[in-house]
């Protein structure tokens, strides 16, 4: 792929959000429909070798995204994503909590924020994530894994806490 | 039970005592100085850390200096690197899904 287009990703252990921002070699309205459609979604948002399987998609403030992340072994990890908050080809807002496959979510989740800048033939999308709960980022990790990397909640925790007063 | 460096580092007096001695090795008196803590205490906190391999006591003469093992820190930086490639995994992922779209669109 593309090596000069940029990525950014930083971690704001503070206000436990993570802010990563990337361009990519197509208009905006490509971009925009690669993430707000589920047939696009699902072929990307699945680090391989894991794979995305989408539900229910109904992408309008107050509608959701069901979905599970399936490992290469056939196991499904359920999410569900509200959407808040929507902009069109500019920005939209979701919750994404974990959930089991009955739509039942395990609070708290996580605030998503997605920006979309066209720029000269290319979009820059900045994504923001703020996470009430760090345990939701060890098992983003997990997701995408499976060479097990494994901490509990409070190592976890107490990383990002240690990690942001280093940063004073 | 074995400990761990991110059970190390959870603690602000451990934190503080990392970065007391990140610029140079120090004896647990002169640590101790430096907060308004206890020797008895320093010194229960610089085990822990010991024990996690976080800093490393060296005998000189009658005092023991304690300095900070630089490599171990690293460790707590790795997660957010296993994130990281996480999404540059997923994004190589849609620049071929948008070249895709661009070709379809055409």
């Amino acid at each position: 792929m593309n090596n000069d287009l940029l990525f950014d990703f930083t971690v704001d252990k503070a206000s436990k959000t993570v802010v990563i921002t990337r361009e990519f070699d197509a208009e905006l309205s490509l971009v925009w429909d690669a993430f707000t459609k589920a047939e696009f979604l699902d072929q990307w948002v699945a680090p391989k070798p894991w794979t995305s399987k989408t539900k229910v998609m109904d992408f309008r403030v107050g509608g959701r995204r069901f979905y599970a992340m399936v490992s290469p072994e056939g196991v499904e990890r359920w999410a569900i994503q509200r959407y808040t908050s929507i902009t069109p080809k500019t920005n939209f807002k979701m919750y994404n909590a974990f959930a089991d496959k009955d739509e039942n979510p395990e609070l708290p989740g996580s605030e998503w924020d997605y920006s979309f800048t066209e720029k000269a033939d290319r979009t820059i999308v900045r994504i923001t994530i703020y996470n009430e709960s760090l345990e939701r980022m060890e098992r983003m990790i997990e997701m995408g894994f499976t060479e097990g990397f494994r901490m509990s909640l409070k190592n976890l925790e107490s990383l990002l806490e240690s990690l942001s007063n280093n940063r004073k | 039970m074995r400990r761990d460096v991110f059970q190390a580092i959870a603690d602000p007096t451990r934190r503080a005592i990392i970065f007391l001695i990140a610029t140079q090795a120090m004896t647990p008196n002169a640590i101790a100085d430096n907060f308004n803590v206890t020797r008895q205490s320093v010194s229960k906190h610089l085990r822990i850390l010991a024990e996690c391999e976080l800093v490393k006591p060296e005998q000189k003469g009658r005092e023991i200096y304690y300095s900070l093992e630089i490599e171990k820190m690293k460790e707590v930086d790795k997660w957010l690197d296993k994130l990281r490639k996480i999404w540059e995994t997923r994004f190589d992922q849609l620049d071929k899904v948008l070249s895709n779209m661009k070709k379809h669109k055409k």
